[in-house]
């Protein structure tokens, strides 16, 4: 997956929990939370949405490297990146 | 026969817009079916029958705005047609819920259509100055979503209102209605404690390593059920003051406040939540956010709810001290887990900690009892495994 499309994704999962953010106004760095006035269940629907886009699991341990943009970005793809080598979707 | 009526949904509703009828004239309807969509200040709601029948006659037009507690359809009952003659007043099933409130007259609105929508959407279609009724619905039972809006309003098709309703403005007329009340009738007495959730927090912890995204369960789902429990053994603080008397409520349904985009509050009401596996209320409590910011819920959900949580923890709050809803006796505010020093077993350590608060009514209840329930929640909150 690209990072255009991950991104992309990312976005998506987010404005199906908070429809109203404007995209184009999201800092990269600065805590969703802050920004955007998540909760902990909109955290959680926000994780279901992603793990049913990428197929990615994230412990809520690690929910802390999804607390902005772009740490969320980083940890997906490094996950994403460890996941494709075993995956089933890859071309033989 | 008997008489539908618009629904009371929470002591600050006093009118609502009949949106759609979901049943007709011959129809059979089953208690707890939906029978009609109402539109409030609260968004859309699904209007559900209290009782088996036949739905003889509508009365009310889809558009119509009409006080709470105005005929809106004659139903016969399962049992057959009732006897000629009988006024339907006199057999007039009890109402929904006991929210007994003199409705002050509210002057009907000239028929007009009225979409579902949520009150998220409703604000930006207010901004951007859209008629909701020329905007397609893509949410639950046709509502319009704040994304249909943002949609219309990026197309040339949508054109600006001629009156734009004015719906946020409405939801906090009717707290402020619903508030002021509260302080002027309810003497409300206040207690807190602050409760150590280490063992709660750890369970929650290696419960959701274990559980799938989906499955995984939040602190407010174990608070939820510590509380219906806690009201067993404290029931006087479960129900309502209704005609300067307690009355108790029938079940434990706990109104949950939810917090709505774009401003706004609802407790909608998790129902029998004592009797209820953390899995179901985690799963109710999911879908009934979702359908609060949608703007779609249910009349028994809004009708019903016997006692109401507030957490403010989320927004980093230490403790609040809520204002009971009428006619409710009782509202527990929960603050934020923090680590804090404390004394346990002559030693001191950092463990994670709640402040739980009760606002109750002095009517209904002393703060002796109060203080049992407190500790009610406490103890149950020390045994995770077994709520």
């Amino acid at each position: 997956m690209t990072p255009d499309a991950l991104k992309q994704t990312v976005l998506d999962a987010l404005a199906g929990v908070a429809p109203e953010i404007d995209r184009a106004q999201i800092r990269p760095d600065v805590p969703f939370r802050d920004q955007l006035d998540l909760d902990s269940m909109d955290m959680l629907n926000f994780m279901i949405a992603l793990h049913k886009a990428l197929q990615v699991d994230v412990p809520e341990s690690d929910y802390r490297q999804m607390a902005t943009l772009a740490s969320c970005l980083a940890y997906l793809a490094g996950k994403l990146a460890a996941k494709t080598p075993a995956g089933p979707d890859r071309p033989r | 026969m008997s008489e539908f009526r618009m629904p009371v949904l929470g002591a600050d509703m006093e009118a609502g817009t009949l949106v759609e009828w979901r049943r007709q004239p011959g129809e059979t309807v089953t208690r707890g079916d939906i029978i009609a969509v109402v539109d409030t200040d609260k968004g859309a709601i699904e209007i559900e029958v209290f009782e088996d029948g036949v739905v003889d006659r509508l009365v009310v037009q889809p558009g119509t705005k009409v006080p709470v507690g105005t005929v809106l359809a004659v139903i016969r009952s399962a049992g057959g047609p009732a006897p000629a003659g009988v006024p339907a007043a006199a057999v007039a099933p009890a109402p929904p819920a006991p929210v007994v409130r003199p409705a002050p007259p509210v002057p009907a609105a000239p028929a007009a259509a009225v979409t579902p929508a949520s009150p998220a959407a409703r604000r930006r279609a207010r901004e951007l100055g859209i008629d909701l009724a020329g905007v397609r619905g893509t949410g639950p039972g046709g509502a319009v979503t704040l994304d249909d809006v943002v949609l219309a309003g990026a197309s040339p098709a949508g054109e600006p209102a001629a009156a734009p309703v004015d719906r946020a403005d409405g939801m906090r007329r009717a707290i402020a209605a619903a508030m002021a009340r509260s302080k002027r009738e309810i003497p409300h007495y206040y207690l807190a404690t602050p409760i150590d959730v280490r063992g709660a927090t750890a369970w929650l912890a290696d419960e959701n390593a274990r559980r799938d995204v989906p499955d995984r369960l939040l602190l407010a789902v174990l608070l939820i059920k510590a509380v219906a429990l806690g009201l067993r053994q404290v029931p006087e603080l479960n129900g309502f003051w209704t005609d300067g008397a307690f009355v108790p409520g029938r079940g434990i349904h706990v109104g949950t406040a939810i917090s709505l985009r774009g401003g706004g509050l609802v407790a909608p009401a998790l129902h029998e939540a004592d009797g209820k596996s953390l899995d179901v209320l985690m799963r109710e409590l999911r879908d009934v956010v979702q359908r609060a910011r949608t703007g779609t819920l249910r009349s028994s959900e809004l009708a019903d709810p016997t006692v109401t949580i507030s957490n403010l923890g989320e927004q980093g709050v230490d403790e609040a001290f809520g204002i009971i809803y009428p006619p409710q006796v009782a509202l527990v505010s929960v603050g934020r887990v923090v680590d804090r020093p404390w004394a346990a077993d002559g030693r001191i350590e950092v463990r994670p900690v709640l402040t739980a608060s009760l606002s109750a009514d002095h009517r209904a209840s002393d703060g002796h009892r109060g203080g049992l329930f407190l500790a009610a929640i406490d103890r149950l909150l020390q045994k995770p495994e077994t709520l």
